[in-house]
């Protein structure tokens, strides 16, 4: 088809992006919904129906809007949203994952930003604690990237897939710390410090205390589509161009989901010291390690690959 | 389109002056055996996120700006629901000095939930019955109407108004002869000492 400063980009780069943007509130709503249910049944109870969380949002798209700050805060809400949307469609077109983690980045900040416009203290500490996490993740997810190229020997997503070299067997580390961090980004207990799932927390509903209706709706959905394709890196350590690894792949993430709704409801919350400190020790120990030993194996990766 | 509030109503809780018999019935409620996020009920504890306002304990002079706060920052269509005797009317403490009465001296009241203490049943029950409520409201939204204020809703805080009039009033006309007095005992207390 057509160039893209030289790379062909094939038609299934295309598909696999509209089927993105078109789907991924879906999948992501439905992996909410999977999720309530199987945390009540954790705890004995019978749940939720699972689309419970569709109707949640089509609940909030019917209310009344309520804004706060003359309407700024549903611009930067907006703004993550689309940013959000930006990042996840870098990833399906198989671009750059460096891209893809600074323009989640950005959708994040816009999100702190979004905190801090209300002028409401729940809200704002909130968002202090938001850029705390982002603090403590951050550092893991470039690690990935990283990791993922030093295998790999590109960044762009659509390589890294097509590549034949299964990255999980060189990246263990890195695959743990990403895990831990994951448990951070999905908003779970111990770290759901700055809004929580569940209500009754010190903060009522932390950053999202101040938003209502629309703004909350689409709050919703840019995490359903953040979900999606942070599920999607772990999927990346597995794939290596076969079918037989992409169902394996796909295995994975369903296993690492349910890992994250074990420990959501094994742990109580921490402080944010503690998920500070623990998040940079296992990016560190497991990140750093693997990056290091990675380092002096290069030459023998690369002629493998 | 169709109404979706009916299948995800998020609730506030607040306690007026309860007992706490009735607030420790409305989180068994949430507990396994009730479990109320069946019908996709959710304690919210956040006015802005709310749709249903549930009243335990009968209002007090203190709590009247926080009861109307709470109903004034949450986004229409809402319903409020009063739960236990205490809310319906007062209560028991019906005739203590600092009790205003039920919780519709203050703001309007959807459904009354009887009981002392309510049991869980009964308030599932009623906010099931605030569901019909507020898919009223959402069809009267959708066509532009706002909750309708609801008259004599308001009415304890004209007669409150009244009588904080009457007494500064009171005060006034006595005021000359309580600064006599007061005159008086000042000068006992000078020749004293
Ligand atoms: S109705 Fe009964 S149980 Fe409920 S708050 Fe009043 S006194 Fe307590």
């Amino acid at each position: 088809m057509f160039n893209f400063y030289g790379d062909d980009i094939s038609a299934f780069q295309i598909i696999s992006l509209i089927l993105y943007v078109v789907l991924a509130p879906f999948a992501g709503g439905l992996i909410a919904g999977i999720d309530r249910k199987v945390t009540a049944r954790m705890q004995g109870r019978v749940g939720p129906p699972v689309l419970q969380p569709f109707y949640d949002v089509g609940k909030l798209l019917q209310k009344e809007a309520v804004t706060v700050g003359r309407g700024a805060q549903d611009f930067y809400v907006m703004c993550c949203l689309i940013f959000m949307i930006i990042a996840g469609a870098f990833f399906f077109f198989g671009f750059n994952l460096l891209m893809v983690v600074f323009t989640l980045t950005t959708a994040s900040i816009f999100l702190v930003v979004a905190g801090y416009s209300s002028n409401s203290p729940y809200a704002q500490i909130g968002a202090e604690r938001e850029l705390l996490q982002m603090m403590s993740y951050e550092p893991m997810v470039l690690l990935t990237a990283v990791g993922l190229f030093m295998v790999n020997g590109s960044f762009n997503v659509e390589n890294i897939i097509g590549n034949e070299v299964f990255s999980l067997k060189f990246l263990p580390g890195i695959f743990i710390g990403y895990l831990f961090i994951i448990t951070i980004k999905l908003r779970k207990s111990p770290f759901d410090l700055s809004m929580s799932h569940h209500a009754h927390q010190e903060l009522v509903k932390g950053l999202t205390t101040e938003f209502s209706g629309k703004t909350l709706a689409a709050l919703e959905i840019s995490h359903w589509y953040e979900n999606i394709f942070l599920l999607g890196f772990i999927f990346l350590f597995f794939a290596n161009g076969t079918w037989y690894m992409a169902v394996i792949g796909i295995a994975a993430v369903v296993v690492c989901y349910f890992l994250e709704i074990l420990i959501d409801n094994g742990y109580a919350r921490m402080k944010w010291q503690f998920t500070l400190k623990s998040a940079w020790i296992m990016t560190l120990i497991f990140g750093g390690a693997n990056i290091f030993v990675l380092y002096y194996l290069r030459g023998y990766l690369w002629l493998a690959a | 389109m169709a109404s979706y509030i009916t299948k995800s109503p998020w609730i506030i809780h607040y306690d007026g002056s309860s007992c706490n018999g009735c607030d420790i019935e409305v989180l068994a409620c949430l507990t396994p055996m009730y479990d109320v996020e069946r019908f996709g009920i959710i304690n919210t504890g956040n006015p802005k996120h709310a749709d249903i306002f549930l009243v335990t304990g009968s209002v007090n002079e203190q709590n009247i700006p926080v009861v109307k706060q709470i109903y004034d920052q949450m986004p229409n269509p809402k319903v409020v629901v009063a739960i236990g005797i205490c809310a319906t009317s007062g209560g028991i403490f019906r005739e203590c000095y600092n009790i205003v009465g039920g919780v519709d001296q203050v703001v309007p009241v959807d459904v009354f939930v009887p009981g002392c203490a309510a049991r869980p049943e009964a308030i599932i029950d009623g906010v099931v019955k605030g569901l019909g409520v507020l898919a009223e409201k959402q069809a009267a939204l959708a066509k532009g109407v706002r909750d309708a204020e609801v008259p004599g809703a308001y009415k304890y805080e004209e007669a409150a108004e009244e009588t904080a009039e009457a007494a500064a009033e009171e005060i006034a006309e006595e005021a000359p002869e309580a600064a006599a007095e007061k005159a008086a005992e000042e000068r006992k207390e000078e020749e004293a000492v």
